[in-house]
């Protein structure tokens, strides 16, 4: 009779690990299967990833390397006719100086520049060209290249009756024919170049003359319209460079400041709870609303200059400045209590409990936040365009009062430039050099991550 | 039963035998938000006494612990009634700066807090503080004797340079110990110090209470009453927020004047 109890006992028993077992298998199996699903969510972000920087590498690398001819420019002093360089002369005042000066520059305005650059190509290729080509010659070279002839008189006017190996920029469409950016099986009323020029630019390529070299050009050149070839990211990067100042000197600072203030000192009440609100809130308003504010308080209101780097450091640093009081404070909340009961416990005051413990331990995450914050301003646009950033601007901007653009808004207008087989490569590389600048921000900012860590 | 009843007459006697009070409470109440912790404590506290609190979890002897450094402060909607002195002055009285108060009152938490510094600056950031040390080897002087009286000093002087996170459990208490000690409290608060540490470290520790009790007055709360027993020269105890009987250790262990004690100390409840 025990036995057949023992049987009993045994039989339940394995009947409850039967069921256990079942519903083990789908416990698996659902494991598994969400797994498999992670898995394939990571995978096929990385490949979006791989797939974008593929082709905005692929597109922007080239545009890095530009068509550029080494052309013998013999300073002709027939065409060069200008006179001395002015030199102050002692007991001179400094205004007659300036007009004597002025004088001068303006003879060497008056040279025609073209004619240099004409000899130089004529020498190069074959046959004689007539004065009616003269047009078809001058559509090789970036139009840019005459002022850049005349800076180099003006700096040295013992160039003249001398020659010299002077590189010059290919015209934008030169550039675009000899990288096959272009369809060249199109019939000429289609094409950009007349047929002469095209057979020219062949020749001096097969030549040497005109080289693909590495084009400075695009870093130290504001943007330009009337010679595409020179435009550069020089202007609009220094315009996000005024901006990033700005908003680093004042975001950083003012959103750590109020993070502090709000999570160490601030009473609990409906008031603090508002603000909180209000913060959490303007972290996701749209930023072209704080461009709307720009406009509107800059320099609606305060009659700041339009397309200045100030404001779009302020507009910049409002959007910031959210982000910014949020990271800090959830760093600041990470710190344990332990600590600060321990500094007070000891008679350090709640300002000094803060600033010997609690904000070295949370500088770490305080400095991922900024950064991060910052990188976001760097790679904003559309509040930009409200305050008039987003206007042609040739000159490189020497003050945060000048006006400019800046990198996100430039690879906008050259995007939408008329030159597309010419600026859609440039727009690439504009991109590359956004995202590198972007990726080194990130690389400082764990950097210091791991600097402040690895302390302890 | 009121609270003053149970003051126990022994305390007198001492308080006549030339024994200073250090510090009082009178009418002590605790609040949290609506809730009252604390029902009116009455308690004194002798100079170079070893004082200790048992009880039950959640009776409030921690709290009533925290009342007289003024701890109580950080916590919010945290609000105390009644009168504290120490040394006969009001601690609560608006005039009182709490910095000065906490220099004079030190605590010990219940789980070891060391600052994520090296060991000396955990010691020597107290007196760098408020100003104790003119010049480094005047520093210096401090840490060691601080270190040399928690017990610490012959296991850490080789490494005074390394973070006070890396020691073990009873070394970071002892330094935790050490550290309150440097800025010469009068009183020294201890929120169950032992309850995070094993039975060698919690000797260690009990072993030093003893020797601290000499030159300080020393407060602590403990679940443990073989250790209350063994350092402590009064003990209190207390129940829902009151205190139910105080007096001489030896009174209360082998003498309970209140069934509760008796209760609480025989293991019928607790």
């Amino acid at each position: 009779m025990s036995t057949t109890q023992f049987d009993t006992a045994d039989s339940k028993r394995r009947e409850r690990l039967a069921t256990i077992e079942r519903s083990l298998k789908s416990r698996h199996a659902r494991e598994r299967r969400f797994r498999r699903l992670g898995l394939t969510a990571v995978v096929s972000g990385l490949v979006l990833v791989a797939i974008l920087f593929a082709s905005i590498l692929m597109r922007g690398v080239p545009a890095f390397w530009q068509a550029t001819l080494y052309l013998d420019v013999y300073f002709d002093p027939e065409v060069i006719q200008i006179s001395e360089r002015p030199v102050q002369a002692p007991g001179e005042s400094d205004a007659e100086f300036r007009e004597r000066e002025l004088a001068w520059l303006g003879e060497l305005g008056r040279v025609n520049w073209n004619v240099l650059i004409d000899e130089a190509l004529k020498a190069e290729l074959p046959g004689e060209i007539e004065s009616r080509q003269t047009r078809d010659l001058r559509a090789l070279v970036a139009s840019a290249e005459r002022h850049a002839l005349r800076e180099r008189v003006m700096h040295a006017p013992e160039l003249v009756g001398q020659t010299l190996n002077v590189k010059m920029l290919a015209s934008a469409n030169v550039d675009v024919w000899l990288k096959g950016n272009i369809d060249r099986s199109l019939p000429d009323h289609r094409q950009q170049l007349s047929a002469q020029t095209r057979e020219w630019a062949d020749y001096l390529a097969a030549e040497g003359v005109i080289r693909n070299s590495f084009s400075t050009a695009l870093f130290v050149n504001p943007d330009s319209r009337s010679s595409s070839a020179s435009a550069g990211l020089a202007g609009a990067f220094m315009g996000s460079l005024f901006m990033m100042l700005i908003v680093i000197v004042l975001s950083v600072p003012l959103g750590v400041a109020s993070a502090i203030y709000l999570e160490e000192f601030a009473p609990k009440n409906r008031l603090t709870d508002l603000i909180e609100i209000n913060i959490n809130n303007l972290a996701a308003v749209p930023s072209i609303v704080f461009g709307l504010l720009g406009a509107a308080i800059f320099i609606g209101y305060l009659r700041l200059p339009l397309s200045a780097p100030l404001v779009g450091g302020l507009v910049l640093t409002l959007m910031t400045l959210p982000t910014i009081i949020i990271a800090t404070r959830a760093s600041l909340r990470s710190i344990p209590p332990s600590i600060r009961q321990a500094a007070l416990g000891i008679g350090a005051s709640r300002v000094q409990t803060v600033f010997h413990h609690v904000l070295p331990l949370a500088l770490p995450g305080i400095l991922t936040g900024s950064i991060l914050g910052v990188a976001q301003a760097l790679g904003e646009t559309a509040p930009l365009l409200l305050i008039g950033m987003n206007a042609f601007v040739a000159n490189v901007p020497s003050s945060p009062l000048d006006q400019a653009t800046a990198l996100p808004v430039q690879i906008y207008l050259w995007q939408g430039n008329e030159l597309r087989n010419f600026f859609e490569a440039r727009t690439s590389a504009a991109i590359i050099v956004l995202l590198a600048l972007m990726l080194s921000l990130n690389a400082v900012a764990i950097w210091l991550r791991k600097k402040f860590e690895t302390r302890w | 039963m009121t609270v003053s009843v149970s003051v126990p007459t022994a305390t007198h006697k001492r308080t006549s035998q030339n024994e200073r009070i250090k510090m009082s409470a009178r009418g002590v109440k605790v609040f949290y938000g609506e809730n009252e912790a604390l029902h009116g404590i009455d308690l004194d506290i002798i100079e170079n006494e070893v004082i200790a609190f048992i009880g039950p979890s959640g009776c409030g002897k921690s709290t009533f612990l925290r009342c007289l450094n003024r701890m109580n402060d950080t916590i919010a909607n945290c609000r105390v009634e009644g009168n504290v002195t120490l040394d006969g002055e009001d601690i609560y009285a608006p005039s009182l700066d709490v910095v000065l108060l906490r220099a004079q009152v030190g605590i010990v938490f219940q789980k070891p807090n060391p600052f994520p510094k090296s060991i000396y600056e955990n010691v020597a950031y107290g007196p760098r503080l408020h100003g104790l040390a003119k010049r480094r080897p005047e520093l210096d002087d401090i840490v060691e004797s601080s270190l040399r009286r928690a017990g610490l000093w012959d296991e850490v002087k080789d490494r005074l340079d390394q973070p006070g996170t890396g020691l073990s459990g009873g070394q970071q208490q002892r330094l935790c110990i050490a550290r309150t000690i440097a800025v010469s409290p009068e009183v020294i608060l201890m929120d169950e110090p032992c309850s995070a540490l094993d039975p060698i470290a919690t000797g260690k520790i009990e072993q030093l209470i003893d020797e601290l009790s000499e030159s300080y007055t020393i407060v602590m709360v403990t679940h443990n009453m073989q250790q209350a027993a063994r350092v402590a020269h009064k003990t209190a105890f207390f129940h829902l927020g009151e205190v139910v009987e105080i007096g001489d250790t030896d009174d209360i262990f082998t003498n309970p004047r209140e069934q509760r004690t008796h209760d609480y100390i025989t293991g019928r409840f607790g």
